[in-house]
């Protein structure tokens, strides 16, 4: 591992964990039967290794097996979980609920309803990252039939009140949907003590394979909804497509290993989260974190490095593997629209690194990464006009920059 | 996003980064670009008696693109006439540095960073 | 356990296997733009450019399989006209909105003087969708010529092609259509995986949306693994031996007299047996056979949990009953010359059997 970069964007993605690929592999090969296939016993082992893992990944959310379907990942199920209840029940409801710091894929789905005549209320959020109860509510009417709010910030971290945004959702009669791709097996989630009526979970988040995710659909109150893939009715009718055993098994696996070590894990990543961000700290002046503290699951930050320029800095750091924005956009120049809508400045947008943390991260490379970054800042800022300009006493904002 | 040889070696090791000083009469100085439009370049060049550039710095806010390019400039200026100087087209920098069509805005900067240091002297001579 | 049933899913081949074993140990996402996103991007490009070598495609867009991949072209076409054969696999029937369908013929294939009729009562074009290889039955429909007629009105042609991988040639150039459905599992590549290619760098409207990958078509992080597994497997399966399944074909049918083989007079791949037994249920023969740790397929694999008739054999024109009794047998690269002898004693066994016979 020594040659390869320390691996620190674990919101991006997460390793597969060894222990899951050795429950999948078998599933590639001696025991490949197609789940639907009724009429030989290969199809059964199929079906029947895919319902335990159907059950694994209920049970750590709380839910109902039955109301577990499988799909080929986060983004599928945030589509089928928006455009699905939207288009069900467009004929009463034309009005969604969301957020501005939402994933790429929930605000994509919104913005084509948007344009096929639905009416889409997109909330702000505070500093912080947080969404404000009061103009949820404010925001439902009864035109009304979906709330979707993430539960955990792919930038930032930032963990939105579940809890709360369910019990306003069940008083005012709305589906609530969150996507929980950051959040499962990172924080406690029971769909019923939240009143979550739709959650989107993916495998590569929790270290299980990428190409499958799950979405919990409630069936008592029962949500209905269209779906996006039609064709053999696999999934409760919600979603066809042959299932693939192995990538369903490692889903499953990955959630019983999150459940099992949620707890020991979330421990040692704060520490290690702490440790970084306090060396970090203790070397340099001018670092801002954004989105808060303690609303925030333990394995990320997101700092900005003020009058160092992100994309330069990660540049500096090949031997990490760190993200500046979001792993989606990040092809793309524009600063992160999730740091915009926490209100921090585009200047200091750009200066803005996402460290993640997760299960394989070591002291040492932690140790690396913060000596590292420390020693890159610096280089840069020696090198910047902007941090003379803060040196001297010169308010940045006061010049008159030409905007290109 | 790979990076050109060109652009990591003037990344890693560039050159002629510093500070002239601004109120000397021989010195002319280019702040171009925004932070908030994640790049800024500060160049500035010492013309001697003859018009020629004797002496050029740079510090750069931006990406590695960004600073290589200000980094190259500051080597190529050095010895020409303010008119040669002038001159430097981006599509030169941006060829030379082997420069996405992503990054060629960085080439761009460059070549308003000379304009406008050369600018800056010439205000300076005339006031 | 003998298994033939291969058009219901592959067993994964050693290629693809030891393909996707590597790529599985790496980290990292491949939208990422640092070192580990890039190694994995490389990964799926090249499994992206086998593809495209395959089919001659210039657009490769991946899906999570077959089923995605024909309801994505189906979404953009949902306007209309679409005009969907009658042999089509369920996932095709089920995601076109208000489809015309396309007679077919005794024989199994679709009846082209009926399309070149049903074209010309449009005023304007839309989408022709056919599979090239029934997946019951193994023929080979006449895409060239169907997509000749339709190309001629302006309408654009899609095909699915999953069961015509390592059989009929699956250049878009030479069968005349815009798209292609392609799927992993169907030829020893893994589950979870599929393609939709296009002759020429057209976008469609994406059915799921985000991040933007592929091309802005289908968002969502892709497995690189899945891809490379796709690939390998696509690689391999142009060197399968035919000749041996083509044997293996004509063995079961020789040595079956009793048995009805459908579709025998159309032209079909070599890997495919659709037979019939003549007053035994399919449930008692899957069970029978079950025993015997054989592993054969009835109808479509994906509506096989209901044991309704199949859909393509009454098109046919088999009566409810026979197409109740059709069991199909499908081989591929790993088969054996004594799979096909234990399933040829395993049919006569349970035929002689006077107590599963119906009482009629």
């Amino acid at each position: 591992m020594s040659d390869r970069p320390i691996y620190l964007d674990y919101q991006a993605t997460t390793p597969c964990d060894p222990r899951v690929l050795q429950v999948m592999l078998p599933y590639f090969t001696e025991e490949f039967g197609n789940p639907h296939s009724r009429s030989h016993a290969y199809g059964w082992r199929a079906e029947e290794v895919v319902e335990e893992a159907r059950l694994k990944v209920a049970h750590l959310i709380h839910a109902d097996p039955k109301a577990v379907i499988f799909t080929s990942g986060a983004t599928e199920s945030n589509n089928l979980a928006i455009k699905g209840v939207a288009h069900f029940y467009k004929a009463q409801k034309d009005h969604i609920v969301t957020c501005a710091t939402e994933h790429k894929c929930v605000l994509d789905s919104c913005r084509h309803l948007e344009q096929e005549g639905f009416k889409v209320t997109y909330l702000p959020v505070n500093s912080q990252g947080i969404i404000d109860l009061k103009q949820l509510e404010e925001a439902i009417t009864d035109r009304t039939s979906l709330v979707s709010i993430m539960a955990v910030n792919n930038e930032i971290g930032v963990i939105q009140p579940l809890a709360e945004i369910g019990k306003i959702c069940r008083a005012k009669g709305v589906f609530f949907h969150t996507d929980a791709a950051q959040a499962v097996g990172k924080i406690p989630i029971d769909v019923d003590a939240m009143n979550i009526d739709l959650l989107s979970i993916s495998g590569h988040k929790i270290y299980g394979p990428k190409g499958v995710g799950a979405l919990y659909v409630r069936r008592k109150p029962r949500v209905r909804l269209t779906s996006l893939i039609t064709g053999g009715g696999q999934e409760r009718g919600m979603r066809s497509g042959t299932l693939s055993p192995p990538l369903c098994v490692g889903l499953g696996e990955a959630c019983a290993i999150a459940e099992a070590e949620m707890a020991s894990e979330s421990a040692r990543l704060t520490a290690l989260r702490d440790r970084f961000y306090k060396t970090i700290q203790a070397e340099l002046d001018e670092v801002y974190l954004n989105g808060d503290l303690e609303h925030r699951i333990p394995g990320n930050l997101n700092l900005s490095f003020a009058f160092v320029e992100g994309e330069g800095l990660m540049m500096g750091m090949k031997d990490l593997a760190v993200s500046s924005g979001s792993a989606c956009t990040s092809a793309s120049l524009e600063p992160s629209y999730v740091l915009k809508a926490l209100g921090v400045e585009e200047d200091m947008a750009h200066t803005s690194l996402r460290i993640g943390f997760g299960r394989f991260t070591t002291e040492a490379e932690v140790d690396t990464a913060a000596k590292k970054i420390i020693q890159e800042v610096k280089r840069l800022r020696e090198m910047s006009p902007l941090w003379d300009m803060h040196r001297d006493g010169v308010d940045i904002k006061s010049i008159q920059w030409a905007h290109h | 996003m790979a990076y050109s040889t060109k652009v990591i070696d003037h990344y890693e090791n560039p050159r002629n980064v510093g500070t002239l000083d601004a109120k000397d009469t021989a010195v002319g100085t280019g702040l171009v670009g925004a932070p908030a439009c994640g790049d800024v370049m500060k160049l500035q060049i010492k013309v001697n008696d003859n018009g020629v550039i004797e002496d050029a710095k740079f510090k750069t806010f931006g990406c590695g693109s960004a600073i290589a390019s200000s980094s190259l400039v500051t080597e190529w200026i050095k010895g020409k006439t303010l008119e040669e100087a002038g001159a430097i087209k981006n599509t030169v920098i941006a060829q030379h540095l082997s420069l996405p069509p992503v990054k060629l805005h960085c080439s761009m900067l460059a070549e308003d960073a000379i304009k406008a240091a050369i600018n800056d002297y010439q205000l300076k001579k005339s006031a | 356990m003998i298994y033939l049933d291969y058009n219901a899913s592959t067993p994964l081949r050693p290629q693809a296997k030891d393909a996707m074993a590597e790529v599985l140990e790496w980290t990292g996402n491949p939208s990422s733009p640092h070192g580990a996103g890039r190694r994995l991007r490389a990964v799926i490009d090249e499994a992206r450019k086998t593809i495209s070598d395959f089919t001659g495609a210039q657009r490769v867009v991946f899906t999570s399989g077959g089923t995605e991949a024909n309801a994505f072209v189906l979404n953009h076409f949902a306007k209309g006209p679409l005009l969907v054969s009658s042999l089509e696999h369920d996932s095709m029937l089920k995601n076109a909105v208000n489809p015309y369908i396309v007679p077919s013929t005794k024989e199994g294939v679709i009846d082209l003087n009926a399309l070149d009729k049903q074209l010309t009562s449009f005023t304007s074009p839309g989408l022709l969708s056919m599979m090239l290889v029934n997946n019951e039955t193994g023929i080979i429909q006449p895409v060239q010529e169907a997509a000749r007629l339709a190309r001629s009105r302006g309408w654009r042609v899609h095909t699915d092609g999953i069961q015509a991988i390592g059989h009929v040639p699956l250049s878009l150039e030479t069968l005349g259509v815009d798209f292609m459905t392609l799927s992993a599992h169907k030829c020893g590549g893994p589950i979870g995986i599929g393609a939709l290619v296009m002759r020429e760098e057209t976008h469609l409207n994406p059915l799921i949306r985000g991040g933007g990958q592929e091309y802005g078509m289908r968002s969502g992080t892709l497995s690189a693994p899945l891809a490379a597994g796709f690939g390998m497997a696509l690689r391999a399966s142009l060197k399968d031996d035919l000749t041996a399944l083509a044997t293996f074909q004509q063995q079961i049918e020789e040595n079956l007299p009793d048995a009805i083989i459908y579709g025998k007079q159309a032209p079909r791949v070599a890997n495919t047996v659709c037979l019939g037994m003549p007053g035994v249920p399919i449930e008692l023969q899957l069970m029978a056979f079950d025993l015997k740790g054989i592993a054969v397929g009835a109808g479509a694999a994906c509506s096989s949990g209901t044991m309704k008739p199949s859909h393509v054999l009454v098109a046919m024109g088999c009566s409810q009953q026979e197409a109740q009794s059709a069991l199909r047998v499908s081989m591929g690269w790993n088969t054996k010359g004594s799979d096909i002898d234990a399933f040829i004693k395993g049919w006569k066994e349970i035929y002689a059997k006077p107590s599963l016979k119906e009482a009629s």
